[in-house]
């Protein structure tokens, strides 16, 4: 994990190593400006040396400046090594997930790749500069504050020593034991907020049932629980406190005890009592410092892991070493395709799928919830890889094709398609790039997207909101199609693209797409037997496997599964409302 | 981690409200911590007394340690100087004395953290279930005009904003007020001059602080808008990475997040910078503070300028070194406090937002009928005369109408009659969305709503459970008009099943129950058998014990629907409003969940907002709406026959589905 995150330090390297360097410059400083004032003391307000206090001053001011100047670089390179680590571990990872295969992007979960872009990556850049400036900071005032007191006097240093041991124990047992409880504490608070959430999204379901007290009382119940659980975090915590006051005080006391006994037996000065007692302060408050950290740190872990598992994650789907760079016709074959999803999966999810199209064929496929018709498509433009077995486009296998070549010839329409934030001229062009706008406006046409379009104040430059949320479920797909299209491509798919277009435009669409890419082989999954009942060919899925391929006529006849559903269609079925006339 | 949790995380805005991001503006920024504060002293007053009172102790004590070295040094060790046989039994005093003081200061301490360690986790306790408390009881209307992120922001980053201000803020900042105080009286009485040197020095760090402030704070707003643009594009782009994908699209996306990826580190790097400037420059400037007083005040021992003593000079020392701290963390803490109310501000407006008004004062109540009457249908208003109230559970329930003008109680039985009576009604004042509606549903009878989206099909639903109230006109269920029934009794003689389902983080048996609290395990299964839903459940890994997350994730849309006609099924409800699934699942499944929610139906009142044929067909009455209106209305062969819209929505499908 640290090698990963430290190869995204890149050039920031130098920074990366400035911060410390500095940090303890500054620290180093700071530390000899309580020793320096045990001279003033002594040689010269003992002596009554008016010139030595200026001179010893005057080394004093350097060094605090010194110090300033010193920590202003940390803070200077700190801000720039954090900020640049997360820059680079940003876009490392997008790099990455670009590389991701549909199988790599479902193991995450788009709302989990999300989390980690955003805060995992922010929380990394805070432990980062943290681990920079105060985990240098922290260990070098204890280490320099006890240094230099051993060197004023090593006996006295010793009361330190102890003191430090013994609050460092105090603290490590307090931090860890909170600690336990807090990670205890937090999911259940997760918990909590989740079910608020749900709460508030079902507050229609609450109402309707006359659930409220219900919800409040298990509310509550989980409220006071968390109450409880953080309590005995917090009450543990509050020790840290009182336990370096204790500390601090103790040695103040033993160093005044101690200390007058050695300045009246002529073993130690007044002045170093006095920065004896300044480095005391310095060395609890490190340690206070250094357990705060900590706690911090470790709360950055589990995200340092999200974060490393994404960059660590290899795409399964690559181009192939030579790959092919044409794509012969549309016909595709599938030749004895097995697939899981997982590859430990007990079930495949499509078991030794047989069956060829040819170029320019139009074929519905047609099956219930599960079974498998988006995976069985999925496999011809390499979305996902088959288990077992090999898919054909043009005589080829498609693992042979160049990525880019094969995805640019197959056009899917996927089932949750998503429209991107910009003109609606600007989506299409997704389908390539230097289309004109009379392409883009003849696509539409085929799609049936032109009539709606055209309604819209601003036409083809209308914007389109982030999801699409300004346009309507049937306008959407319509418009999908129309960005596949413009890829002109040998094959294309339509993964129940139409469920949301009423029956009228559905048909219209087909028709036009049969007339004006005759060339074209064209998929086409529904629900709806009337989009695929003039398909060349149907093909029934059941569970996996294929239950029948033939015709409408055929199929009626022959397949029982078929027969089922166009009979439970045709009598009383199908949406009533956006119905042609309507709209 | 469970799909739930996940979520949670996701909620919190990444990066979240910083510490020096630019400051909110507050209307009464007075009256609101004064509100605050009486929300926490309403049940803590006497601890909060109590720690105030410990934070006092604390920091004299501390103050009285720093006084000690002066005394140490001047009257213990000088003498001891002169003495030739050094008697330390002063000093053992002196010692002990002080010891028995820092013990005080340590214990008021560990007093003062403990307390409000009580005082913060209970006051947040309250201050959570007050709100889902308050919320519970919102009107829908609420929840329809607020975002949901933004209600749920309140639970999650604004309660924990007010955790820092009980917790850490306020008495760090009373703290901070009184160490300032007692140490700058101190520093008075031990040196005026180097008190003013101090003083001196303390507004160069002040200034040059706020100058480092005000750069970081206009690069942090800077650095907000870059992250919310990078989050932005994040969010949409993973969101649509499949149709990259396919569009191998990976290029063109990279190249837009490097340049946005490039202006955050820009911004981020001059508000980081600029941000830890102030450690250094604080301490720093602190310690060149240090410097010349030690230098100055050694000057003024030499001569014993007005009595300065070099145990003085050493307790100035320390004074001065924690004299500059309390004043930083001033500055800290009011902008945490400033962040606090803020947030204080926000859950303040919810917890006054005004809960849903009932009025009704008809309920629902059990009853048993005498036994000579023979009644047994409805609705007859002559059968209230022989029901009677009981507490057994008899399945047969009544309106228990208590007459305002005399006192006079009538029992009018449930039956699920329902009445529109020239209804408009309108979300807002301003725009009426239904117009002059009539209907009549009698008991048993299905009633189905026919029309393009935003006819207002919802919205008359809305109406029959009063989610939200009507404008003019009047509602009447068995005769009564429903703003005369109380909510709660209303809403349970109706049953709902919405076509966006919601279930519940729960068991499969817990999400069913949910519909009738103290529904038998039996009980549920029948449910589940009458909803279709028994064999798809028992297919689940745990069967009725499968435990259900993030709104069914586990499950499919048309699963999720059937257990949502189990869960109003359980519920037995006379009268149900069904929001039928459009054609999103699949043709096989669909025909399961329609024969659940036929089933579901028979012999109940039914308000079905439709989307298949056969149910229209076979309703009573179907209501064809367009934008508000009534347009028509009648059986199915009545408006075929009638020629109009349903005619040609009918068979405009017609055509589609035969060509």
């Amino acid at each position: 994990m640290l090698k990963t995150l430290g190869a995204q330090i890149r050039e920031f390297k130098r920074d990366s190593i400035l911060t410390p360097v500095f940090m303890s410059l500054e620290v180093l400083m700071e530390m000899l400006i309580p020793y320096l004032m045990a001279s003033i003391i002594d040689d010269g307000v003992g002596t009554g040396n008016l010139r030595h206090i200026c001179k010893i001053g005057a080394l004093m001011t350097a060094a605090a400046c010194f110090s300033l100047f010193c920590g202003i670089m940390g803070a200077k390179f700190g801000a720039r090594a954090a900020t640049g680590f997360a820059r680079n571990l940003r876009s490392t990872m997008y790099q990455n997930i670009q590389t991701f295969s549909f199988s790599n992007i479902d193991k995450f979960s788009t709302a989990g790749l999300i989390t980690r872009l955003t805060t995992d990556v922010t929380n990394l850049q805070n432990a980062w500069q943290m681990i920079l400036r105060m985990c240098v900071r922290a260990p070098a005032t204890l280490i320099l504050a006890m240094c230099m007191a051993f060197l004023i006097n090593p006996r006295l240093a010793l009361i330190y020593l102890a003191a430090v041991l013994s609050l460092g124990i105090v603290l490590a047992v307090i931090t860890l034991r909170a600690h336990r409880y807090f990670m205890e504490a937090f999911p259940r608070y997760d918990d909590l907020n989740a079910s608020v959430q749900e709460n508030i999204s079902a507050i229609r379901v609450v109402k309707a049932y006359v659930r409220e007290d219900y919800e409040k009382k298990k509310f509550t119940a989980a409220s006071k629980n968390i109450y409880r659980m953080f309590l005995k975090a917090e009450s543990i915590l509050a020790w840290n406190n009182p336990a370096m006051q204790v500390a601090v005080y103790s040695c103040i006391l033993a160093l005044s005890w101690s200390g007058a006994k050695m300045i009246v037996q002529n073993t130690l000065t007044t002045g170093e009592l006095m920065s004896l007692l300044t480095y005391c302060m310095n060395i609890m408050m490190s340690l206070m410092m250094l357990s705060m950290v900590f706690v911090m740190i470790t709360m950055s872990i589990a995200s340092a892991r999200r974060v490393c598992e994404v960059i660590n994650e290899t795409g399964d789907i690559k181009n192939p070493a030579q790959p092919e760079q044409r794509i012969a016709d549309g016909s595709i074959r599938f030749d004895h395709v097995t697939f899981r999803y997982n590859k430990n999966a007990q079930t495949p999810v499509l078991d030794d799928i047989c069956f060829s199209v040819q170029s320019g064929e139009t074929i519905g496929i047609i099956g219930g919830t599960g079974s498998s018709k988006s995976s069985l498509v999925n496999l011809i433009c390499r979305l996902y890889d088959v288990s077992d077995g090999a898919v054909y486009v043009g005589g080829t296998d498609v693992r042979r094709f160049d990525l880019d070549l094969l995805r640019s010839e197959v056009a899917v329409v996927l089932q949750n398609n998503v429209l991107f934030s910009g003109t609606i001229y600007d989506n299409l062009r997704w389908g390539k790039s230097d289309a004109t706008n009379e392409e883009c406006r003849h696509v539409c046409r085929l799609a049936c997207a032109d009539e709606f379009i055209e309604r819209f104040p601003d036409g083809y430059n209308t914007y389109i909101e982030q999801g699409g949320t300004n346009v309507s479920g049937g306008q959407k797909q319509r418009l999908c199609i129309a960005r596949a299209l413009l890829k002109k491509p040998k094959i294309l798919i339509l993964d129940d693209s139409t469920s949301a277009v009423d029956t009228a435009t559905d048909a219209k669409i087909r028709r036009a797409l049969m007339e004006e890419i005759r060339e074209t082989t064209k998929i086409i999954i529904a629900q709806r037997i009337a989009s695929v009942q003039d398909a060349d060919r149907i093909l029934v899925l059941d569970n996996g496997k294929i239950d029948g391929f033939a015709s409408h006529d055929e199929l009626l006849k022959t397949n029982a599964i078929y027969r089922d559903v166009y009979e439970s269609q045709t009598k009383g079925s199908g949406d009533f409302d956006e119905g042609g006339a309507l709209s | 981690m469970t799909q739930a949790q996940k979520n949670a995380k996701t909620l919190r805005p990444p990066g979240g409200r910083g510490a020096r991001g630019p400051m909110p503006k507050i209307k009464h920024p007075g009256k609101l911590l004064k509100r605050l504060l009486g929300y926490i002293c309403r049940n803590y007053a006497v601890p909060c007394i109590a720690a105030v009172i410990c934070i006092f102790i604390s920091v004299i004590a501390t103050v009285q340690g720093t006084w000690f070295i002066q005394k140490l040094i001047d009257s213990y060790i000088a003498p001891l100087l002169l003495q030739k046989q050094p008697d330390f039994t002063p000093l053992a005093d002196a010692v002990l004395k002080v010891a028995a003081f820092y013990l005080t200061g340590a214990a008021a301490a560990y007093a003062q953290t403990r307390i409000m360690v009580n005082v913060t986790q209970g006051t947040l306790q309250r201050l959570r279930d007050d709100v889902f408390t308050h919320m519970e009881e919102l009107p829908i209307r609420y929840f329809d005009t607020h975002p949901h992120g933004d209600i749920m922001s309140t639970y999650t980053n604004d309660i924990d904003a007010l955790r820092m201000l009980i917790s850490q803020s306020i008495p760090q900042f009373l703290m901070s007020g009184v160490t300032i105080i007692s140490v700058f009286f101190s520093m008075l009485r031990l040196n005026i001059p180097l008190t003013a040197l101090t003083l001196l020095m303390i507004s160069v760090t002040v200034c040059s602080s706020k100058k480092a402030g005000s750069l970081s704070a206009k690069y942090f707003v800077a650095q907000q808008n870059d992250i919310a643009k990078l989050n932005g594009y994040i969010e949409e782009m993973i969101n649509g990475q499949k149709v990259v994908k396919v569009f191998t699209h990976e290029a063109e996306s990279m190249e837009q997040f490097n340049r946005l990826n490039n202006e955050l580190f820009v911004s981020a790097d001059n508000a980081n910078k600029y941000g830890n400037f102030l450690g250094p420059i604080n301490a720093q400037i602190g310690n060149i503070s240090y410097v010349l007083c030690a230098a100055a005040g050694g000057i003024l021992a030499i001569n014993g300028f007005g009595g300065f003593t070099l145990g003085k000079l050493a307790s100035f020392l320390t004074f001065n070194k924690s004299f500059g701290q309390p004043i930083n963390q001033l500055s800290m803490q009011i902008n945490n406090i400033v962040m606090a109310l803020a947030a204080s501000e926000r859950i303040f407006a919810l917890l006054d937002e005004a809960p849903e008004a009932d009025d009704g004062y008809v309920t629902l109540v059990r009853t048993k009928e005498a036994p000579k009457t023979t009644h047994t249908d409805c609705p007859t208003d002559d059968s209230a005369a022989v029901l009677t109230e009981t507490t057994e559970r008899t399945g047969t329930w009544a309106w228990k109408h208590t007459h305002q003008a005399d006192g006079s109680v009538d029992y009018i039985r449930l039956c699920g009659d329902v009445v529109f009576d020239d209804v408009d009604f309108g979300y807002t004042p301003e725009k009426t969305v239904l117009h002059h509606v009539d209907l009549h549903a009698a008991p048993g009878q299905k009633i189905a709503f026919v029309g393009s989206t935003g006819a207002g099909k919802t919205t008359i639903t809305n109406l029959i459970n009063r989610f939200y109230d009507i404008a003019d006109g009047k509602i009447r269920y068995d005769g009564i008009n429903i703003n005369k029934i109380r909510k709660n009794d209303l809403r349970r003689s109706l049953g709902i099943v919405l076509q966006d389902t919601n279930l519940f983080t729960a068991t499969v048996m817990e999400n069913i129950r949910y519909g009738k609290l103290d529904a038998t395990d039996e009980e549920v299964i029948a449910a589940a058998k009458l909803a279709n839903a028994d064999y798809f459940i028992r297919q689940l890994p745990d069967g009725y014990r499968t435990m259900l997350s993030g709104n069914g994730a586990n499950l499919s849309q048309g699963q999720r629907q059937l257990l949502a006609i189990a869960r109003a099924a359980i519920a037995d409800p006379p009268v149900l409003i069904l929001d039928e699934a459009t054609s999103s699942i699949d043709t096989r499944t669909e025909k399961i969940v329609q024969d659940g929610m036929d089933a579901l139906m028979r012999g109940r009142t039914t308000f079905v907002i439709a989307h298949r044929l056969s149910t229209v067909k076979n309703s009573d009455c179907i209501v064809v709406l367009e934008q508000g209106h009534v347009i028509e209305r009648g059986t199915h062969a009545q408006l075929i026959a009638q020629q109009g819209k349903y005619y040609q929505l009918y068979t405009g499908k017609t055509v589609a589905n035969t060509r």
